[in-house]
């Protein structure tokens, strides 16, 4: 066990956990404004990677295809909505069936190929692990990564504090009392749907671009990552009284933590194969506490 | 202002469940009545408010709120014209958003929603001046979650939300019920100054007979699904508690052997 070795993986630990943690600031809008888990997200971090990589290697500019990406997962997120609203699926099952689907269209967007690389030498990436070091500080991916999550949340801040964003948290918040101040939830609940599974495909598409390749699989416990950024985020600041933008500045730090702690459990000789078992653990025991504390308290869980 | 033409609803239809709870009931309000409904446990009066605010639709029969029909209008197009108050305290607000922020919701209450402000510094300054009508001291306290306030503070908030843009009809369902006695005297007062001030058309539900007869200018007594008893005005003013419990026994034709019913 080399500490260099440990050390000198640290950089792209923390650029995958920074753009993992704009897909938790995403996980961040369905499970904690809105209150819903959506399932969804794992396809759809999917689905923006493969659209941003397909659309790049046909030539299209890395804005372009990141902004189709975007479109492309909040039409992901209007369907799981639409099922969850309209036809009165279910939330999680309603996500569950988009996603299920997603990897059918997923399969099509990327050829039927399971997989679809893109060379960083011949194309013009916005971010990549080759540009973590050994590059001018403009194009340094952390940095890239960080501008565009302070720009997000900035974006989020100013749609959160709207009529329609805070109709959106108020539906999360009580849906009763919502639909009282002649709130339509279910167009709410669609909006904040499509709005997270936007910025998961978008985070999806970078991190295609960052690995060098569009996976089938790239989404496959997506959505137990993204709760982990959410719940590390408020475990470690949940005591700091803090306002909207830097819970998600925090949900986004939840990111990289995570990969951080990934990489340390790596190093000190984690097969890779385990990974997931462990993390689905770790977000278990996570979730389970808030009820475990009710319990001990003498009253009834709700978590 | 309200006309509640034969309106039926039946629950669980065709099962061992099946409920009518309401049996072609008949009300119509004039602008301005304050109508306080009593009944016993499952007379239908929560089931009234329900149908008025469009949370499901009745089998039969009409609603028309201030001239429109209103019967077949989800409930979130309703609410332009309804201000509503629940027995829960919880279920009138946002528990995670601030006090002004909850206002700022119910002050777009009918407005399509966009992508202005959803609260701007002029409103702040507004909601400060609004809250003074409670005399709860919440002026002061504009940015504090409302899950950090007492049952009644929030059932009040509740009050000024449903009645800042001035509603058609107030409906209040027994919302002092769950608070103590001296909250609940208070949220009383505040209700009774604010629908004075707008000469609100309200409906009020309680289980306090003296409350019933205290308030409103009109006072209904419901047993299943219909209206038994209709007074008004001077007749209702020299009401007292025994000759509401006679009217029920001649009319029911039962006791009013219920616990709920309090006489204090």
């Amino acid at each position: 066990m080399n500490i260099m070795n440990l050390l000198t993986a640290l950089p792209g630990a923390v650029a995958q956990g920074l753009i993992w943690g704009i897909m938790a600031i995403g996980v961040y809008i369905t499970y904690k404004l809105l209150d819903l888990a959506d399932l969804t997200v794992d396809g759809t971090m999917c689905t923006g990677g493969a659209v941003c990589i397909m659309m790049m290697l046909k030539g299209y500019p890395v804005w372009l295809a990141l902004a189709v990406a975007f479109l492309v997962g909040m039409l992901a997120g209007f369907v799981t909505g639409f099922l969850h609203t309209f036809m009165g699926i279910p939330a999680i099952l309603a996500g569950i069936l988009s996603q299920l689907g997603l990897y059918s269209i997923n399969l099509r967007i990327m050829d039927n190929k399971a997989n679809q690389a893109i060379n960083v030498d011949k194309y013009d990436l916005l971010v990549s692990l080759r540009y973590i070091k050994n590059v001018p500080i403009y194009q340094n991916t952390i940095l890239i990564v960080a501008v565009i999550i302070v720009v997000l949340i900035a974006i989020l801040y100013w749609f959160f504090g709207t009529e329609i964003g805070s109709a959106i948290r108020a539906t999360g918040s009580n849906p009763n009392m919502s639909r009282a101040q002649g709130i339509n939830t279910d167009v709410t609940k669609i909006l904040g749907l499509m709005l997270s599974n936007g910025i998961v495909a978008f985070a999806s598409g970078l991190y295609a671009q960052y690995q060098g390749f569009a996976d089938i699989n790239a989404g496959r416990g997506a959505i137990v990552i993204g709760l982990a950024a959410v719940i590390i985020s408020q475990v470690l600041f949940g005591k700091i009284q803090s306002n909207f933008a830097f819970k998600l500045a925090f949900v986004a730090f939840g990111g990289v933590i995570y990969y951080l702690v990934l990489q340390v459990v790596l190093w000190l000789g984690l097969n890779a194969n385990d990974l997931k078992l462990v993390s689905a653990a770790i977000v278990a025991v996570f979730l389970a506490i808030p009820h475990l504390n009710a319990k001990r308290k003498g009253g009834a869980g709700n978590a | 202002m309200l006309k509640l033409n034969a309106i039926y609803k039946t629950f669980n239809a065709g099962t061992v469940n099946e409920k009518a709870a309401l049996n072609g009931l008949d009300l119509h309000l004039a602008p301005g009545d304050f109508v306080t409904v009593i009944g016993g446990n499952g007379a239908g009066k929560s089931t009234t408010l329900n149908a008025i605010a469009g949370t499901w639709f009745v089998d039969k029969g009409s609603i028309v709120i201030d001239g429109k029909d209103v019967t077949r209008l989800a409930e979130h197009k309703r609410a332009a014209f309804l201000g509503r108050v629940f027995q829960d305290p919880m279920t009138g607000t946002a528990a995670s958003m601030q006090i002004e922020e909850n206002l700022a919701l119910a002050a777009r209450r009918g407005q399509p929603r966009g992508l202005r402000a959803g609260i701007t510094a002029k409103e702040r300054e507004e909601y400060q001046e609004s809250l003074k009508i409670l005399e709860l001291g919440l002026e002061e306290r504009l940015t504090t979650k409302v899950g950090l306030l007492s049952g009644g503070q929030r059932q009040a908030l509740t009050l000024l939300m449903a009645t800042l843009k001035k509603p058609k009809i107030l409906l209040l369902d027994e919302h002092t019920a769950a608070l103590d006695p001296k909250t609940a005297a208070k949220v009383l007062e505040a209700t009774e100054r604010i629908v004075q001030k707008d000469k609100l058309t309200t409906v009020m539900i309680t289980h306090n007979m003296k409350d019933a007869i205290a308030h409103g200018n009109r006072l209904i007594m419901m047993h299943e699904g219909r209206i038994i008893y209709d007074v008004k005005g001077e007749e209702k003013k020299g009401l007292h508690v025994k000759d509401l419990l006679a009217k029920f026994e001649e009319a029911s034709g039962s006791e009013f052997a219920n616990d709920r019913m309090m006489l204090n």
